[in-house]
């Protein structure tokens, strides 16, 4: 299988040249293969969250080589990794974070519309979007009428709108009670195995990590451990 | 992105926020608002000012003589003051007119240029009485040239004819308006009547030849009560029945030829009175036309309209202030916002172009509000000074151009803030 992700030897340097100069990842090499459902756990301060940010290419490394789909990420200027975000990758925060006084259909648009799809295509394929995550009838709804649950689920709604190649998802329970994270995680997997979706899953939750494809442990900015998960308990 | 969506998203965020958006669109609402009813008022003055001048007649070149100590007045607005001699302490004397000799020789002298010398002498108010029934008058007597330029709509009867001013016949065109009072409205009673017309004391008889519609003059907004005296015209020559003597005037209005270049002739005209009047400490002779006044008026009333606009302009100025200003506390408010649309793919010029657009938005609404007060401002107080309104269309167009051009210059720096933004910074904004 292609690799979706391809990351080699990142370091992320923070305060560069100053007394308090700071790095936070110390050479990461990582492969994400096409359609894989990979888990990144570490307590907080591991770095993984600037790992996140490197993957969704919100920041750059100080060194190191970022091949996302086929694609050098280091040799892009910012507004083709707008291109790239907007193409490549769909985000799911732990904060939902849809836009505010926007209804759910018009957030699930937003991705299209930075893309510059036309309006009639853009709205058929949020509505579709919406169906998939069983959310249509709460469409015209705005953020602040929805639940966590389905803020949640607008969200990922979202991060699928642009067909990304993966799907890179922040502690997305993190808000949630045990049985909404539970649907959520289940939508994933839904997502992972019908969709073939490529999905990258950031955690602290070893439980959670555990039912991905393959857990990457990390620690004070390095990979410590490597392993199979055991899949979707049934 | 789509400029559409960029409106509608402005809107949204704008409702969101009506009380904000409005605080912050009042600088703008004053601004544009107090220009727009300047403007009005002014092209409205200046429209009905100088299409009242026109009409009496913009090439015609009038004389009229002067007191040489009313220099405030001259400063204010040359040869306005014409007819205005009661100002003065001095009363023009015998002296002081402009006799029949002197108006014999200037047309003679200028006969390729004048066309016509419209003379009025005002002989004073006077009172008829007949049948029990009266009516008050001012008396005017007229040269054939006066009803050239001082066009009578005729209801009945005829004008006065040549013989008529040649020989001084005693007729006279009255108005409707007395036809009323006295003759109960019937103007075919009322032509050839005579009437026994009392100025002063003085009784002059006249038969009525002619009977002409009474123009209500309506200054600022008033209207002359029922009563009031009307004109009644009667021959020049005429006068001699309530004066004795030769006739001398203050005022006459010289109806040039067709292609006379009028401010050449104003020249002529006041070097040949300057013999007369250069050994005359009191008056001196001011020779103008309507158009000259007209220009001056206008410039004069363009200068108040430019130093008002100035004033709107800082208040515009201070209102985009205030945009700016809340520009930059919705751009920090909405950080999470804007590093989510970052995450999820949009160009740093999306999001500058977001609140560019919010905060045009925010002065085009403000701006349209202003023009429709500004307007609705500008006409009431036209129609209080008595005055048809006509807001200017490039007035209104220039200012809704500039209001949004003021939303695109004040909001220009927030929306550059916003737009280069670290995603990861505004993401984890709280």
């Amino acid at each position: 299988m292609n690799s979706i992700i391809k990351l080699e030897n990142i370091v992320k340097k923070f305060y560069i040249g100053q007394p308090n100069e700071l790095e936070i990842l110390h050479g990461i090499s990582l492969e994400v293969k096409d359609g894989e459902f990979v888990s990144i756990v570490g307590p907080s301060g591991s770095g993984k969250s600037t790992l996140m940010n490197m993957i969704g290419i919100l920041d750059r490394p100080t060194s190191g080589n970022y091949i996302l789909d086929g694609i050098n990420v280091g040799e892009a200027d910012e507004s083709e990794l707008s291109e790239i975000r907007n193409q490549k990758i769909g985000f799911v925060f732990q904060t939902y974070n849809l836009i505010p006084k926007t209804n759910a259909l018009k957030n699930v648009e937003l991705p299209m519309l930075y893309a510059g799809m036309e309006r009639s295509k853009r709205i058929k394929r949020a509505k579709e979007l919406l169906e998939l995550v069983e959310m249509s009838d709460r469409a015209k709804h705005l953020p602040e009428e929805l639940s966590g649950g389905q803020k949640q689920r607008v969200a990922i709604a979202r991060a699928m709108a642009n067909d990304p190649a993966i799907i890179l998802a922040d502690e997305p329970t993190g808000a949630l009670d045990s049985k909404t994270g539970r649907l959520v995680m289940d939508l994933f997997h839904k997502l992972n195995k019908e969709n073939k979706k490529t999905i990258v899953l950031i955690t602290h939750s070893n439980e959670l990590a555990s039912e991905t494809d393959r857990i990457i442990s990390i620690k004070d900015g390095v990979i410590i451990d490597e392993k199979s998960g055991e899949g979707k308990k049934c | 992105m789509l400029i559409i969506e960029n409106i509608i998203l402005a809107i949204n965020s704008l409702l969101s926020n009506k009380m904000r958006a409005l605080l912050t669109m009042l600088g703008i609402i004053i601004g544009i608002g107090s220009v727009i009813a300047i403007i009005t008022v002014g092209d409205s003055l200046t429209l009905s000012v100088s299409e009242n001048m026109q009409s009496m007649g913009a090439n015609d070149v009038y004389v009229t003589i002067n007191p040489r100590d009313s220099e405030v007045e001259n400063a204010s607005i040359e040869g306005a003051t014409y007819g205005t001699l009661e100002n003065s302490n001095v009363m023009p004397s015998d002296e002081d007119y402009i006799t029949n000799d002197m108006i014999r020789d200037l047309s003679n002298k200028f006969q390729d240029e004048i066309y016509a010398i419209n003379l009025q002498y005002s002989v004073g108010s006077g009172n008829i009485e007949l049948n029990n029934k009266n009516a008050n008058v001012s008396v005017y007597g007229v040269s054939a040239g006066y009803f050239i330029t001082n066009e009578l709509t005729i209801l009945g009867g005829h004008m006065f004819s040549q013989t008529d001013f040649e020989e001084g016949k005693n007729v006279t065109i009255v108005s409707d308006k007395l036809v009323e009072n006295i003759f109960d409205g019937d103007i075919n009673k009322a032509i050839g009547s005579e009437i026994q017309t009392n100025v002063n004391n003085k009784i002059g008889n006249f038969t009525i030849i002619g009977v002409y519609e009474n123009q209500d003059m309506y200054m600022m907004g008033m209207s002359m009560g029922t009563n009031s005296a009307t004109d009644m015209y009667i021959p020049l020559k005429s006068t001699t029945a309530f004066e004795s003597g030769e006739l001398k005037y203050e005022y006459m209005q010289i109806i040039t030829k067709v292609g006379v270049d009028s401010d050449k002739l104003v020249t002529k005209i006041t070097n040949y009175f300057e013999p007369y009047y250069s050994s005359n400490r009191n008056y001196e002779i001011r020779a103008f036309t309507m158009g000259s006044m007209v220009s001056m008026l206008t410039d004069m009333l363009s200068t108040i309209t430019l130093a008002i606009s100035i004033v709107a302009g800082i208040a515009l100025i201070v209102g985009g202030i205030g945009v700016m200003n809340i520009m930059l506390v919705s751009v920090t408010e909405r950080t999470r916002e804007i590093g989510t649309r970052k995450a999820l793919g949009a160009k740093n010029s999306s999001i500058r172009t977001q609140f560019i657009v919010e905060a045009m938005i925010i002065c085009l609404i403000g701006g349209v509000i202003g023009v429709i007060l500004g307007i609705g401002g500008g006409v009431l107080a036209s129609n209080l000074l008595g005055y048809p309104a006509k807001p200017s269309v490039s007035g209104i167009i220039i200012s809704l151009i500039f209001s949004m051009s003021i939303g695109v210059f004040f909001g220009y720096y927030p929306a550059n803030k916003a737009a280069k933004m670290n995603p990861i910074d505004a993401l984890r904004y709280e």
